[in-house]
C-alpha cells in the first residue's frame, strides 16, 4: 500500500508498539517527538495521515491541529488525535479544532488500525465518526 | 541683732516644705484608705482654727492696743454659736453631706429651687467679700517678712513688699492647686489640705502661747505684775459700747456660718456629725487660748517698745527687741502659718464656687450652641477649678497693690459684714419652708446694696471711692442716703450701722419676697428636704419620668467623677437591687442619689441641668449631651473604633473572599490532579495493553522481539506501581497521617546510602567532602535518605552536560545543618523554579526521566515533616538543591 503516516508522539513505548502494529498492515510509519517542530515536520513530509498526541515537549497537540487546519495543503489531512486525558471537554476542543478522529489511550490495537484505514479511505471510522465537521474541511468524514 | 534676712526665708521655705510633705503623705494615707486618723474630730477642731487668720494673730494685740477688751468679740461670736447653737450646725452639715454641698453658694443655690441665679450671686458677694481679706494676709505676711529685713539692716521699700507677696500668692496658688484639686468629690477630699491646716493650728497656737510666756514670766516677771501693768495701762480705761459689742458678736457669729473658708471646713471638710460634739467645746477653747495672752502682750508692747511703733507687730517686734530670736521666729511661723491657711481654704472654697457656679454653667449653656469644648467634663472641671484659684489669689495680690496697704487694718470686719449678708437668706431657708428664691435674691441684693453702700465703699476713705462731699450730704444732696447716717439716724458707730440696716433691711426683703413671689415645684420639695432633714434621710423623690438607661447615666457618670468611682456607684447600686454587673434599674431613688454624686463634683445646680436633661430629655437629647460632654479626643477615639470596625469587617470579607478563592482554587486543582493521574496512569498502560496485544495475537515475532516486548510490559507495569505508591506516598505525608521513625545515624554513611541507590555509579560522578559529613543525626533517617536518592537520582536523570558531575557539600549556616546538591548540568529556568515542587510538575521530558513528577513534592513534604527544608538554590552554575537538615538533627560534629 506504502500510505505514510506520520506519529507525533513522545512516548518511546507507544512509538515503538504503534509503529509495530501499522507496520505490519503494511503503512510507512514516520515518527517525530517534538511539539514545537511538528507543523514544519508536517509541511515538509505531507503523510497521508497523521496521528497526534496532546501533550508533547514543547507544544501541545491542540496548538499543532489548530495551526495545520490554517496551513494551505494541510487542511483536509486526515488527523487523528491520541490523548491519554479521555475527558469530554477535551474531546469537545479537538473537534471544535477540527480533528478527523479522537481516540483515548490505552487503544486497542485493532481500533487504531481500523480508524487509520478508515480516514486512508476517506469513509467514516465506525463508531467514532467525527458528527461535526470542522469549517473548511469535509471530504474525510463527509461522505 | 539679729537673725539674717537668709536665715528667715530659709526657715520659712523649710516650714513650706515640711507643710508640702504633710500633706502629702496625708493624700497618700487617704489613697490607700487609710483615713480613719485623718478624720478624726481632733483634726476636725483644728482644722475649724481656719478662722483665726493673721488678722487675729497679729491684729488682736494690736486691736487691743487701739480698743481694749473689744477684741473678745471677735472670739464671743463663734465660741456662742459653737456652744449655743450646734444643733443648728448639725442641721447644716447634715443637710450638707444628705445634698453632696459643695459651698455656702451651693447651698443657697440648692434650698431655692437650684437656682443657678443665686448662685451667682452668693459667689459674687464671696469673692467681694473675701478678696480684701486674702489681701490682707498677703500684706500681714510681707510685713513680717519686712520686720526682719528692717532689723537685720536692710529696709523694704515698697517695691520689696510688693514683690515679695507676689511671690507668697503664687507659692499659695501652687499648693491649692497642688493639694485643693486633687480629686473632685468635694465630700472626700482635701486630705492633705486639712491636715496642713491642723499642724498650721497647732503651729501657730504654740507660737502665741510661747511669746505670751515669756512675756508674762521672762518679761512681766508673773502673772501678779502683769495684772498691775494692766491696770495701769490705757486699755483698762477704754470704754466699751455696748451697741458694738453687740454688733460685733452677732458679726463674727454670723461669720463662723457665712464666710466660705469657714462653711468648707465646717460643713465640706466634715466627715461625721458626731465631731461637731467635740468642736462645740474644744474649738472655743481653742479660741480662748488664743486670747490668753492677747492683753499682757499689748500692754508690755505699749510700755517696752518705742512710741509709734505698729501694735499689729508686737507679737513679732517684743521678742525681737528682747533679742529672743527663736522666739521672733516661732512667732513669724504663727503668723504665716495663720496667714497661708486662712488664704489655702478661702481660695479652695472660692474657686470651687466660681467653678460651679459661674464657669461650668456657662460652659455647658455655650455647648448647646453646638460647641465642643475640648476636654472631658472632667477635665473642665479640674482646669475651671485651677484657674478660679489662680485667678481668686490674682485678684487677692491686686487687691493687696491697689489698697497700698493702708486701708487693711478694719477689713477684717468688713469682710465679716459683707458674707454676713448671707446670713438671712441661709438660716430662713433651713428653717422656714415659706421662703423662696424672690425672697432670698431681694435680701441678698438688699443687703449686699446697703453693705457696699454703707460700708464697704467709704472703707476707701474720703475720697476714695465716695467723695467727701458724697459721705458728708448724701447723693444728689440727698440727706438720707447718707452713707454713714441712712434714714437719718447719725452718731452710731459706722460697722453697728451698717450692720444694723443692711441685716434689717435684708431681712425684710428676704420675708417681702418670699410671701409675695411663688415657689416652683421643685423649690418646694428642696424646701422641704431642707428643712425636714432630719426626716428625710434618704434623699428627695425628685424624678417621675425615667427615660434614660442605665448606661447613658454611667457613661455621664464616669466623665464627671472618673471611671473607678462612677462603676463601684453603679455596681453598689445594682448588688442593692440584687444585680450583677454595673447596670442597676433607674429607680427615683438612685438617679437623686446619683445627682447628689455628681454635685459633689460639679455643683448641684449643673449636676441637677445634666440630670435633668438627661432623665426628662427636656431640651438637649442624650446624644446631644454625651456630644457635648466628650472631648475632642472621646470623639476621635470613638470614630477610630468605628473605623478599626470597619477594618476589621474588611479583614473579615477579604478573608471570606480568600478563603472562597482558596476553595475555587482548590476544587480546580483536584480536577487537575484527577486529569493528571489519569494522563499518568493511563500512559503506562497503553504501552503495555499495545505490546501484551501484540503478544498475544502471536505471528511471526522474532524470539529478541518477544523478549524486548515483554521487557517493555515489565518496566511500564513496574512504572505504574512506582507511580501508585509515590501517590500512596504523597497523599500520606500531606495528611499528616506519617509516623517517623526517629534514629541515630552518621550523615556520612547516610549519604553514602543514598548515591547507590539512586544508581548515580557509573551514570554520574559525585563529588564529596567527607570530612564536612562528620555529624551525627537524630531524625527518621529513611526518610531523610528518600530525599537524597530523589535529588541525586534527579541529578543522574536530567543531568544534560557531557561528564555529568554532581557536588553534595555540607556546611554550617547560623545554627543549621544544610546540604547542597549542585549538579554541572543546565540548571532550572528561572520560570520554573516556582512550580518545580509542585504536583506532576516534571518538566516536560518524559522519556528520560521515567517519574511521574511527584519525587520533589515528596521531597518538600517529608522535610516539612521532619523540621527541616528544601529549597532551589539559584547562582550556582547548574541544578542546585539545598537540604536544611531539622534543627536538633545534627547531635554533634564530631
Amino acid at each position: 500500500m506504502g500510505k505514510r503516516v506520520l506519529l507525533i508522539e513522545d512516548e518511546p513505548n507507544i512509538i515503538e508498539a504503534i509503529s509495530f502494529i501499522l507496520s505490519r498492515d503494511g503503512w510507512t510509519v514516520h515518527t517525530h517527538s517534538e511539539g514545537d517542530t511538528a507543523l514544519a515536520k508536517l509541511k515538509a513530509q505531507t503523510p497521508d495521515i497523521v496521528i497526534l498526541d496532546v501533550m508533547l515537549p514543547g507544544r501541545s497537540g491542540y496548538d499543532i491541529l489548530q495551526d495545520l487546519r490554517q496551513t494551505d495543503g494541510l487542511r483536509d489531512l486526515p488527523v487523528m488525535m491520541l490523548t491519554a486525558r479521555g475527558q469530554t471537554k477535551d474531546r469537545e476542543l479537538a473537534e471544535r479544532l477540527g480533528v478527523s478522529h479522537f481516540m483515548t489511550k490505552p487503544f486497542a490495537n485493532a481500533d487504531i488500525l481500523s480508524a487509520v484505514r478508515a480516514l486512508a479511505d476517506g469513509t467514516g471510522v465506525g463508531d467514532t465518526v467525527i458528527g461535526r465537521a470542522a469549517p473548511g474541511r469535509g471530504a474525510v468524514n463527509g461522505a | 541683732m539679729i537673725v539674717s534676712f537668709n536665715t528667715l526665708v530659709a526657715v520659712a521655705l523649710t516650714y513650706v516644705a515640711f507643710l508640702f510633705a504633710v500633706a502629702f503623705a496625708a493624700e497618700r494615707r487617704a489613697a490607700r484608705g487609710n483615713e480613719a486618723w485623718l478624720r478624726s474630730s481632733a483634726i476636725y477642731t483644728l482644722s475649724l482654727s481656719v478662722y483665726c487668720t493673721a488678722w487675729t494673730f497679729y491684729g488682736a494685740v494690736g486691736y487691743a492696743a487701739r480698743s481694749g477688751l473689744e477684741y473678745l468679740t471677735i472670739y464671743l461670736g463663734p465660741t456662742i454659736v459653737m456652744v449655743g447653737w450646734w444643733w443648728g450646725l448639725r442641721k447644716l452639715v447634715r443637710i450638707g453631706r444628705s445634698q453632696r454641698i459643695t459651698s455656702i453658694a451651693d447651698l443657697v443655690s440648692s434650698r431655692y429651687g437650684k437656682s443657678t441665679g443665686l448662685g451667682v450671686i452668693v459667689t459674687l458677694m464671696a469673692v467681694v467679700g473675701t478678696t480684701p481679706y486674702i489681701a490682707l494676709q498677703l500684706q500681714s505676711v510681707t510685713l513680717s517678712f519686712s520686720v526682719f529685713a528692717s532689723g537685720a539692716g536692710g529696709g523694704w521699700g515698697e517695691a520689696d513688699l510688693w514683690s515679695a507677696g507676689l511671690w507668697v500668692a503664687v507659692g499659695l496658688a501652687l499648693f491649692t492647686i497642688l493639694f485643693g484639686t486633687r480629686n473632685l468629690d468635694a465630700n472626700e477630699r482635701h486630705h492633705g489640705v486639712v491636715m496642713a491646716i491642723a499642724v498650721e493650728a497647732v503651729v501657730k497656737l504654740a507660737a502665741l502661747l510661747a511669746v505670751g510666756i515669756f512675756v508674762v514670766w521672762g518679761l512681766a516677771g508673773g502673772i501678779g505684775p502683769v495684772l498691775a501693768q494692766i491696770d495701769a495701762s490705757p486699755i483698762a480705761r477704754w470704754e466699751q459700747s455696748g451697741g458694738r459689742w453687740a454688733g460685733l458678736i452677732f458679726l463674727s457669729g454670723a461669720a463662723l456660718l457665712c464666710l466660705p473658708r469657714m462653711f468648707q471646713v465646717l460643713v465640706v471638710e466634715n466627715a461625721d456629725e458626731r465631731h461637731l460634739g467635740t468642736a462645740s467645746w474644744a474649738f472655743p477653747l481653742y479660741l480662748m487660748l488664743m486670747s490668753l495672752f492677747v492683753v499682757p502682750i499689748a500692754v508690755m508692747g505699749l510700755s517696752l517698745l518705742p512710741e509709734g511703733s505698729n501694735p499689729d507687730l508686737f507679737v513679732l517686734t517684743l521678742p525681737l527687741s528682747q533679742g529672743k530670736d527663736g522666739l521672733a521666729m516661732l512667732s513669724f511661723l504663727g503668723g504665716l502659718s495663720s496667714a497661708t491657711s486662712m488664704v489655702i481654704v478661702a481660695t479652695i472654697a472660692l474657686a470651687t464656687m466660681v467653678s460651679n457656679h459661674i464657669v461650668l454653667p456657662v460652659w455647658l449653656s455655650s455647648r448647646s450652641e453646638g460647641a465642643i469644648v475640648s476636654g472631658d467634663v472632667r477635665g473642665v472641671v479640674l482646669l475651671s477649678r485651677r484657674l478660679s484659684i489662680v485667678g481668686v489669689l490674682a485678684l487677692g495680690y491686686t487687691y493687696f497693690r491697689l489698697s497700698g496697704g493702708g486701708a487693711l487694718a478694719a477689713i477684717g470686719l468688713i469682710s465679716f459684714a459683707g458674707v454676713a449678708q448671707i446670713l438671712p437668706a441661709m438660716i430662713g431657708g433651713i428653717y422656714w419652708r415659706g421662703a423662696n428664691r424672690w425672697g432670698a435674691a431681694a435680701g441678698l441684693i438688699t443687703g449686699f446694696v446697703v453693705w457696699g453702700w454703707t460700708l464697704f465703699l467709704p472703707s476707701f476713705g474720703e475720697g476714695g471711692v465716695l467723695s467727701a462731699r458724697l459721705l458728708a450730704e448724701g447723693p444728689f444732696g440727698i440727706g438720707w442716703l447718707r452713707p454713714y447716717a441712712l434714714f437719718g439716724i447719725e452718731g452710731l458707730d459706722p460697722v453697728v450701722h451698717s450692720v444694723m440696716w443692711s441685716i434689717l433691711l435684708n431681712t425684710c426683703a428676704f420675708f417681702t419676697g418670699s410671701v409675695v413671689g411663688f415657689p416652683t415645684p421643685l423649690e418646694r420639695l428642696q424646701g422641704a428636704q431642707i428643712v425636714n432633714v432630719f426626716e428625710h434621710s434618704d434623699g428627695p423623690r425628685t424624678w417621675s419620668r425615667q427615660a434614660a438607661g442605665a448606661e447613658d447615666l454611667l457613661i455621664m457618670a464616669q466623665r464627671i467623677i472618673g471611671p473607678i468611682e462612677a462603676q463601684a456607684i453603679f455596681q453598689t447600686e445594682a448588688r442593692r437591687q440584687g444585680k450583677q454587673g454595673f447596670l442597676p434599674d433607674v429607680s427615683p431613688e438612685f438617679v437623686d442619689f446619683l445627682e447628689r454624686e455628681l454635685a459633689g463634683s460639679v455643683g448641684a445646680a449643673t449636676a441637677h441641668a445634666m440630670i435633668g436633661q438627661m432623665i426628662e430629655g427636656a431640651t438637649v437629647s442624650v446624644e446631644d449631651l454625651i456630644a457635648v460632654a466628650d472631648e475632642a479626643a472621646q470623639i476621635m477615639e470613638y470614630s477610630n473604633r468605628l473605623e478599626a470596625k470597619s477594618r476589621e469587617q474588611e479583614r473579615t470579607a477579604r478573608a471570606l473572599r480568600d478563603a472562597n478563592d482558596k476553595l475555587t482554587q482548590l476544587s480546580i486543582q483536584k480536577d487537575a490532579f484527577l486529569s493528571q493521574i489519569s494522563h499518568e496512569l493511563r500512559t503506562p498502560m497503553t504501552s503495555i495493553r499495545a505490546f501484551s496485544e501484540i503478544l498475544r495475537d502471536g505471528g511471526d515475532l522474532k524470539g529478541e522481539e518477544l523478549t524486548r516486548y515483554a521487557g517493555i510490559i515489565h518496566a511500564e507495569a513496574v512504572r505504574l506501581t512506582r507511580l501508585l505508591d509515590d501517590l500512596l506516598d504523597l497523599s500520606v505525608l500531606e495528611n499528616g497521617n506519617v509516623t517517623l521513625n526517629r534514629q541515630q545515624g552518621s550523615l556520612e554513611e547516610l549519604l553514602d546510602r543514598s548515591v547507590a541507590a539512586a544508581g548515580a555509579a557509573g551514570a554520574l560522578t559525585v563529588r564529596r567532602n567527607r570530612g564536612r559529613e562528620q555529624a551525627i543525626l537524630d531524625t527518621d533517617l529513611d526518610r531523610l535518605a528518600q530525599v537524597f536518592i530523589n535529588l541525586i537520582a534527579n541529578a543522574r536523570k536530567y543531568c544534560t552536560a557531557p561528564n555529568p558531575e554532581l557536588r553534595i557539600e555540607v556546611r554550617r549556616i547560623g545554627d543549621r545543618d544544610v546540604v547542597d546538591f549542585i549538579d554541572n548540568g543546565d540548571g532550572i529556568a528561572a520560570e520554573s523554579r516556582d512550580v518545580i515542587f509542585e504536583k506532576f510538575s516534571r518538566l516536560a521530558d518524559h522519556g528520560t526521566a521515567g517519574g511521574a513528577g511527584l519525587g520533589l513534592a515528596i521531597c518538600r513534604e517529608i522535610m516539612g515533616r521532619l523540621g527541616g527544608a528544601i529549597a532551589y538554590q539559584p547562582g550556582q552554575g547548574g541544578a542546585a538543591f539545598r537540604v536544611t537538615l531539622p534543627g536538633r538533627a545534627a547531635l554533634a560534629a564530631q
